[in-house]
């Protein structure tokens, strides 16, 4: 594998006393398309501004292209940004903004005519040139602001919550426009979003955020398959999640004794005592009227509701939390009130390891 | 019915709406009207077309008047927005409870008598006065600069007075400023420089016109502070139509000269109108 | 200070020591204009101990003309002319300009363009040409100056100032309150007072204070409007600027000065303490 195209090294980031990033290292491949996800809060677009060169890291080191960026200003580094908001200039035309990373480098007039029609192009957006961003749509302004940061051929584009501001048709049609235009410039994405459906969509790889840390960094089928935490598991996806402490290893399946009853998985690395969080997804949690062998996970079925692209039904655990199991079919086997057992196959089941403390949470 | 449905309306806007036609509107009709009539030989209007008042004003005494008045009003125009802006972003950068003491700093002297801050500054430019005796003793100067009732002393009075007022629109427009516009600039590889001038400067352009509204039309107009500054020694346009008025009684030619300084303050609202909206003014 | 890089080595990255040089100079070029509007402040003050009759150059340090503006001096049937004229426009501007703010914030009507553009011919135009204006106004409707014809000039130069404070505010506000109050049966009195108004007061208080400083300071349009009998502090300074200011004058603004700075510490201490009872409403209502 070729050097990464940005490094980062056990950086930390404090504002006054709130410790936002905490010794983080990413290493983001050329041409590769990496989201950044996570709650707001997390952290994720702090790490946009400092490759950015909008915030410094108090500690550790940032590299783009194998060199350290600490010294260089934003107007000096090769990497360009689109915002959240936009951020096109009001006061300029759709051209002017387009341009604008070339006026400043002080390129031929003839040549930036020429790079702003391919972006144009390339952004669909021909004959909108003479506009001003205040008479355009937010979908417009968005391909506007993507032109903008495209025309400087960056090594990188970052890409702060892009979509956020855009209504859900507008987002899933932008989604794969994006990630079409990254495959065709083969321009290393990094992506901040909260979205995990629009993480999934486009990314080759998420990195998922909380608290200043990368909980999971893989591929959206790994994240989504094998969830390393408790918190990527739930945050990605629908996922039942019973946790508990194993109590007993036999023929490489582990029995963990939750508080609604007992669960089974695959034992892998986990020691009698341990913490572990069973997560089954609700496509696949399966249930009966009796219980099944090794599993006695029960709950009353409080809830069945239609959501569009499955039936939907709500068990009952406890005051509290209620595990869903979703189908493409609605199952009449069964009515509100009734009590179920829950249960599933080896391989449908993924078992995390946990701290005490994340039992009751 | 149709009365009733208006009362709101007449209760609110109405008021506000009589006052400015009588005390505002129809006396500028009325000024304007008399600029163009005759001055009667005891101090009253004569009801008598004519373009003397402004053919008058083209006369070289009153030239060098009007042409001076210009002058300091751009002098002190262009120092307050190279000292104001700065001071204006240096507040702005600042957080928001530290902001607004500072702002206060600078509106202390907007608050207190302009006559009397005027004045004292005098004191310090008389010949045997601190700044006099000061560099007298450094042996910078051999003896004492005459500055008192000089040009440069109206200028010095107009930025003692205009200075403070002049931080307020910018501030208001840099405070106003979306900061991601500026890091898109950065972003896209702009200089600092660059960025303040493609970006900063026009963005913040109802502050910087808000005030030159608020330096240099009054700066025109503000007779007093040649009155102080000037010794009587340097008249300005404000002391000019302040004397056709109070002292020559001269109100024809006094109210051309009004109508002089009105047009120049509408050119300036014009020019800014081309690329902004009224509202969006920053003159409070 | 910036907290070290400990990675990096101890040597602050090149961009921390430009924005550090950066924020040294903005300092010091703030404490140089700073500098330049209070000298004279300063020199005011200093020259209210000054021991001479008229205030030309130092001659020593005396608190007797304390002593003698509390005692005999007449400056204060001066300001109290000031603060009669001042409270009065204040009043009437905000009376006339509240109500106009609303009205040219909701309804549509004829005049509006020509009204609300021609509130900034007193802000924008010289106050020269607003002083002769109103004189002639005066004088062709044998209008009698004093009084009341300096509050009706400060009342003018004060209401565009309270319409654009006041729309100001009410553009940022969310004025279907009102249509809620309508709708839970209060009528547009009773909503006016209730709610519209206790909503607008912070906006208020910055205008009457706006006002406030604008009329008691006003030296060029008072001068034209001001009567035989009656005029105001800054019209009487202005007399006495062409034979030398007695230090007496500097005595009466340096308490001024130090009243305006008692005010603004009471507003803060009000507000910060506002802010805290608001914070912590302890009030129990079963």
């Amino acid at each position: 594998m070729s050097e990464p195209i940005v490094k980062i090294q056990h950086v930390d980031k404090y504002f006054g006393e709130n410790h936002v990033i905490k010794d983080l290292n990413l290493e983001i491949e050329e041409g590769e398309f990496l989201t950044l996800l996570g709650p707001s809060g997390c952290g994720k677009t702090t790490i946009l501004r400092m490759v950015a060169g909008f915030e410094d890291a108090t500690n550790g080191i940032i590299e783009v292209q194998g060199e350290r960026v600490e010294d260089k200003e934003a107007y000096e580094r090769d990497v360009n940004t689109v915002f959240q908001s936009y951020a096109l200039f009001p006061h300029m035309t759709v051209y002017d903004n387009i341009a604008y990373g070339l006026v400043v480098k002080k390129v031929p007039k003839d040549e930036i005519k020429e790079r702003v029609k391919e972006m144009l192009e390339l952004v669909q957006l021909m004959g909108f040139e003479g506009r001003r961003p205040d008479a355009m749509s937010g979908g417009q302004k968005q391909r506007v602001a993507i032109a903008r940061a495209l025309i400087n051929n960056p090594k990188v584009l970052l890409l702060d919550e892009p979509l956020g501001a855009l209504d859900l048709q507008l987002r899933k049609q932008m989604q794969i426009e994006l990630k079409r235009l990254q495959q065709k410039l083969n321009i290393t994405f990094v992506y901040v979003t909260h979205d995990q459906e629009e993480a999934m969509t486009m990314s080759d790889r998420i990195a998922v955020m909380k608290d200043g840390i990368i909980e999971h960094l893989a591929t959206p089928r790994e994240i989504y398959a094998k969830p390393r935490t408790k918190f990527v598991a739930s945050f990605i996806g629908e996922s039942n999640i019973f946790s508990g402490h194993v109590t007993e290893i036999e023929d490489g399946i582990a029995t963990v004794e939750t508080k609604f009853g007992k669960g089974r998985m695959p034992a892998e690395d986990f020691k009698v005592g341990d913490v572990a969080h069973l997560c089954i997804r609700p496509e696949v949690l399966q249930y009966s009227k009796e219980p099944v062998d090794g599993f006695s996970i029960s709950g009353q079925v409080k809830n069945m509701i239609f959501v569009g692209s499955v039936h939907r039904t709500l068990i009952g655990m406890d005051e509290e939390y209620d595990a869903r199991i979703n189908r493409v079919k609605y199952d009449t086997a069964y009515n509100e009130g009734d009590t179920l057992y829950l249960h599933w196959e080896m391989e449908d089941v993924t078992g995390i390891h946990g701290q005490e403390d994340e039992i009751d949470a | 019915m149709r009365r009733m449905k208006n009362a709101p309306a007449a209760a609110t806007a109405g008021p506000v709406s009589i006052w400015m036609i009588i005390f505002v509107m129809a006396p500028m009709i009325y000024v304007f009207v008399i600029s163009f009539m005759t001055r009667d030989p005891y101090g009253g209007i004569e009801a008598k077309f004519t373009f003397e008042n402004y053919t008058e004003m083209l006369q070289p005494l009153y030239l060098k008047v009007i042409l001076k008045s210009f002058k300091l009003a751009f002098y002190t125009t262009v120092i307050c927005l190279l000292v104001g802006y700065p001071m204006a972003y240096w507040i702005a950068s600042k957080k928001p409870s530290t902001a607004a003491k500072m702002l206060m700093l600078v509106m202390i002297p907007y608050w207190t008598s302009s006559l009397v801050r005027l004045y004292s500054a005098n004191l310090l430019a008389m010949p045997n006065g601190f700044l006099n005796t000061a560099l007298l003793k450094l042996h910078i100067i051999s003896e004492p600069l005459n500055l008192l009732y000089s040009d440069t002393m109206v200028l010095m009075g107009l930025l003692i007075t205009c200075l403070p007022f002049s931080v307020l629109p910018l501030y208001s427009s840099i405070e106003k400023l979306d900061k991601s516009l500026i890091e898109a600039s950065k972003d896209l590889g702009a200089r600092p420089v660059q960025t303040f001038f493609k970006v900063i400067v026009p963005q913040t352009m109802p502050g910087i016109v808000g005030c030159i509204i608020l330096v240099f039309i009054p700066a025109l107009g503000m007779y007093y502070v040649p009155d102080v500054m000037g010794g009587g020694k340097v008249m300005l346009i404000g002391t000019l139509v302040k004397n056709q008025f109070l002292v020559t009684k001269n109100w024809p030619f006094g109210a051309s000269m009004a109508i002089l300084l009105i047009l120049i303050t509408l050119a300036i609202l014009w020019i800014y109108t081309r690329f902004n909206k009224l509202e969006d003014l920053e003159v409070v | 200070m910036e907290a070290v890089n400990q990675t990096t080595g101890t040597r602050l990255s090149k961009r921390l020591r430009r924005q550090r040089a950066g924020r040294i100079w903005g300092n010091i070029f703030a404490i140089a204009v700073f500098t330049f509007i209070y000298i004279p402040i300063a020199m005011m003050v200093l020259f209210s101990f000054n021991d001479q009759r008229t205030n030309y150059y130092w001659n020593g340090f005396t608190f007797e003309w304390y002593k003698y503006l509390f005692t005999e001096s007449d400056l204060w049937g001066y300001l109290v002319v000031s603060l009669i004229v001042a409270v009065a426009s204040v009043i009437l501007s905000l009376a006339v300009g509240v109500l106009g703010a609303m009205g040219l914030m909701r309804f549509e009507f004829k005049l509006k363009k020509l009204i609300s553009n021609s509130l900034y011919i007193p802000i924008v135009i010289p106050e020269v040409v607003l002083g002769i204006s109103l004189l002639m106004l005066f004088e062709v409707a044998h209008f009698p100056l004093g009084y009341w014809s300096m509050i009706l000039a400060h009342t003018t130069f004060c209401i565009p100032f309270v319409v654009i404070i006041m729309r100001g505010r009410m553009a940022g506000m969310d004025m279907s309150v009102e249509e809620a109050s309508m709708d839970l049966g209060a009528n547009r009195i009773t909503t006016f007072f209730k709610i519209t108004l206790p909503m607008l007061v912070p906006g208020i208080l910055s205008s009457a204070f706006m006002s406030f400083t604008l009329s008691i300071d006003d030296v060029i349009i008072t001068n034209f409007v001001t009567g035989p009998y009656a005029t105001t502090l800054p019209i009487k300074i202005l007399s006495m600027v062409k034979v030398g200011l007695k230090p007496e004058v500097n005595a009466m603004t340096t308490v001024m000065v130090v009243v305006l700075i008692l005010g603004i510490l009471a507003n803060s201490v009000v507000q910060a303490m506002l802010k805290k009872r608001a914070s912590a409403n302890k009030k129990t209502y079963f």
